[in-house]
């Protein structure tokens, strides 16, 4: 066993952890935090239901951001959506037998990296080119986007420039994932690949990546359009000492 | 006083400006004195160790809100607000843009409150909360109307209103106060209403009132105050009581209560529908002013509650009553409780019991102007987007005449007039005049292409601010006008007999 191969081994177990320690404790926190007053905001369904499909549009089709800015939602919607197709992709490593349908969006994954670079080219562009996005930009902004970038360059560089010994690599993390630790192939552009990948997932829950999960608990958009049919107490609101109130939910 | 300052041109179309940083660093209103301070709780000045103090008050206010903490932690910096905030569109200061107000809050938040700005503060623009910082608080969270416009376009329905009202409290817990907004709400504790209007003079000023109608309509229309056993107890903005165009907005609703017999009363008590303790982001304070509001029905023996004309006093009523004063179960569940008023009158019309002769108002060519409160912090009616079609409903009702502005101005897109949020008063005018450019841009065109002479509004901020910016862009300030005031002109009374 070599010492890359433990270092990346603990690299990844101790990546995981955070991403999901971290995700779920930021998650507990949003979820325990009270929001004492109704403030959803139009167009505000009436039902449970309705939140569920206005959710649904938000996260899948960016509804609110293609009404906004048409140029931030192709370049946002690209992005996303060719994340999910290569992360999906990115399952025949982690499973055997690889699964039917990630057999199936192979040929997509090649196009979908591509596509994710041209969504990143174009985000970042913004923060040059439009006066008022480059004032609001910080430093980690441009270092987000330009970890996402290394990424996908390194992954294809995979592709195109220094072939990896991919089986071996599969061998590696189906190890890790039954405790069976393989060797790790030594190629330059593997290693670069897995470590960025590595620092997103540790960075990611203290992030402005916890967009991702955070905006399912964003009142303004969860919220039922329902304040004079149903009282709502919740936090403070709860606590009020209100003559003839009747308390909790 | 302020500076003088160049009123905006309205150009053939919108333009997002260029950045100029800085061209409203100088804007900050009065602050409060520490008699102004005292009634609502709050220290008079600025108090020991107040860095302290306002980090504490932070990230209390962070831990009893579901919606900071989201909206804190999740903005990516897409910029989809940037080109939406009137006072950026109307002043081109990059700290008016939403996603940059949010992070004058944000940055001293991810200092003493997150890892990456506890450890890596350069990385993400963590700042410390110093003297520098409160200043600009203060500036920049005085020039936020809070009207929700940015929220609607951000993909995570961040709102930058709960922001500047969470900055706004803490300053008002470290003694920062700011006059206009506080002195209003230490007049409603004491006497019930932002005018400071005791009792006598409110009588005085209906039974004028009553004479009025009378001379011009040969009718009988009563303005009731106190009378116990009323169906309706009414809450209005007290500017309906003094200010021009509102009363004729209170004269309407009289009119209609009178046409459709059903029996109302004003409170003296609760004699102000506005809650300005919303724009100071201070639950304590705008729990107690709605308090006043169910003390009144209950000692009044009402059985509906009826809100006029007012966009923040409905956002607090649909949305904030239930929670803050309810339950309703003493009131007649037939009826919404809270109800708006236009949702009475609309209701009223659709059931054929109000006569309204449309050639009553054949002199205007009508708009609409919708108030951010009423389209983007509640409804009216059963379905989504009633609080767009009742009121246009009335007023196509009332008129023969109407337009709509452009639709990226108007319904749950709309702007702001420049004045809500605690900003209406004389300290902020150049803010004012310079945040209602959208709005004058879209105006401006259903004047020259529709020849509109009619601006119409169910809020008391909308008009008060109208009836003063409205002569800056060259139109005359009578031009603003109550929807009721046009169901006043419309509707046809006859003496009872």
């Amino acid at each position: 066993m070599s010492a890359l191969t433990v270092f990346y081994a603990l690299l990844f177990y101790a990546a995981a952890g955070i991403l999901v320690a971290g995700v779920l404790a930021r998650c507990w926190r949003y979820a325990r935090t009270p929001q004492p007053l109704k403030i959803p905001i139009p167009p505000a369904p009436t039902t449970r239901r309705g939140v569920a499909l206005r959710m649904i549009a938000e996260v899948t089709l960016f509804r609110s951001l293609f009404h906004s800015n048409k140029w931030i939602w192709l370049f946002g919607w690209v992005f996303h959506a060719a994340l999910l197709v290569v992360l999906l992709r990115h399952l025949r490593y982690f499973t055997e037998p690889v699964w039917l349908w990630v057999d199936l969006i192979q040929p997509l994954g090649l196009y979908a990296a591509f596509a994710l670079l041209a969504g990143l080219a174009g985000l970042w562009a913004r923060r040059f080119l439009v006066d008022r996005v480059r004032y609001i930009s910080s430093a980690s902004d441009h270092l987000m986007l330009a970890l996402l970038v290394a990424i996908a360059a390194s992954g294809l560089a995979m592709k195109y420039v220094a072939h990896t010994d991919i089986v071996a690599l599969k061998a590696f993390f189906l190890g890790l994932m039954a405790f069976d630790w393989q060797p790790l192939p030594a190629d330059a552009p593997l290693l670069i690949h897995l470590t960025l990948v590595a620092l997103l997932m540790i960075v990611f829950p203290v992030s402005k990546l916890m967009h991702a999960p955070g905006v399912f608990f964003s009142p303004s958009l969860n919220q039922v359009d329902d304040a004079r049919e149903r009282r709502h107490l919740a936090g403070w609101s709860a606590r009020l000492t209100q003559p003839g109130a009747t308390r909790g939910h | 006083m302020a500076a003088a300052f160049e009123t905006p041109a309205i150009g053939e179309y919108p333009v997002i400006p260029l950045v100029r940083e800085g061209t409203m660093a100088h804007s900050k209103p009065f602050v409060a004195k520490p008699e102004h301070q005292a009634p609502l709780g709050f220290p008079g000045e600025l108090v020991p160790d107040w860095e302290k103090v306002a980090v504490k008050r932070l990230g209390e206010l962070v831990s009893e809100s579901r919606a900071l903490q989201v909206y804190l932690d999740s903005c990516v910096k897409c910029g989809a607000c940037t080109d939406k905030c009137h006072y950026y569109l109307g002043t081109a200061d990059p700290k008016n843009m939403p996603v940059a107000r949010q992070d004058l809050l944000r940055s001293v938040y991810r200092r003493y409150y997150t890892f990456a700005g506890k450890h890596f503060p350069k990385l993400v623009g963590a700042r410390d909360m110093t003297k520098g910082v409160l200043d600009e608080w203060y500036g920049y969270f005085h020039q936020c109307s809070q009207c929700r416009r940015c929220s609607v376009f951000c993909p995570y329905g961040i709102d930058t209103a709960e922001v500047s009202m969470a900055a706004r409290d803490i300053m008002d817990s470290v003694g920062v106060g700011q006059k206009y907004s506080n002195e209003i709400i230490g007049k409603v504790h004491k006497i019930g209403n932002n005018l400071g209007l005791p009792e006598p003079a409110l009588r005085d000023t209906l039974e004028g009132l009553e004479e009025d109608v009378k001379e011009a309509t040969g009718v009988d229309v009563r303005f009731p105050l106190d009378e116990k056993g009323a169906e309706v107890l009414l809450i209005t903005p007290s500017a309906d009581f003094f200010a021009e165009p509102h009363i004729d907005g209170l004269i309407g609703y009289a009119k209609v209560f009178h046409a459709a017999g059903i029996s109302w009363t004003l409170s003296s008590h609760a004699s102000e529908a506005a809650n300005f303790s919303l724009f100071i982001g201070n639950h304590d304070n705008l729990q107690k002013v709605a308090a006043r509001i169910r003390e009144a029905a209950l000692e009044l023996g009402a059985r509906r509650l009826v809100v006029g004309e007012c966009g923040h006093a409905w956002r607090v009523a649909y949305s904030f009553w239930n929670t803050l004063i309810g339950p309703f179960d003493f009131l007649d569940a037939r009826y919404p409780a809270p109800q708006h008023i236009c949702e009475v009158t609309w209701d009223l019309i659709q059931r054929g019991a109000l006569t309204l002769d449309k050639s009553a108002n054949d002199d205007k060519v009508v708009t609409f102007h919708d108030s951010c409160n009423v389209s983007r912090g509640s409804r009216m009616g059963g379905v989504p987007g009633g609080q767009f079609t009742i009121p246009r409903g009335i007023i196509r009702a009332c008129v023969n005449k109407f337009v709509d502005m452009a639709p990226e101005t108007i319904g749950e897109t709309t702007f702001c007039c420049g004045g809500g949020g605690g900003l209406l008063t004389d300290d902020l005018v150049e803010l004012r005049v310079k945040g209602a450019l959208p709005r004058m841009q879209a105006l401006q065109q259903v004047v020259d292409e529709y020849g509109v002479n009619y601006l119409a509004a169910i809020c008391a901020i909308c008009k008060s601010q109208f009836t003063k910016v409205l002569p800056y862009y060259k139109h005359p300030m009578d031009m603003i006008g109550s929807v009721h005031g046009l169901v006043s002109n419309a509707i046809v009374l006859t003496p009872k007999p």
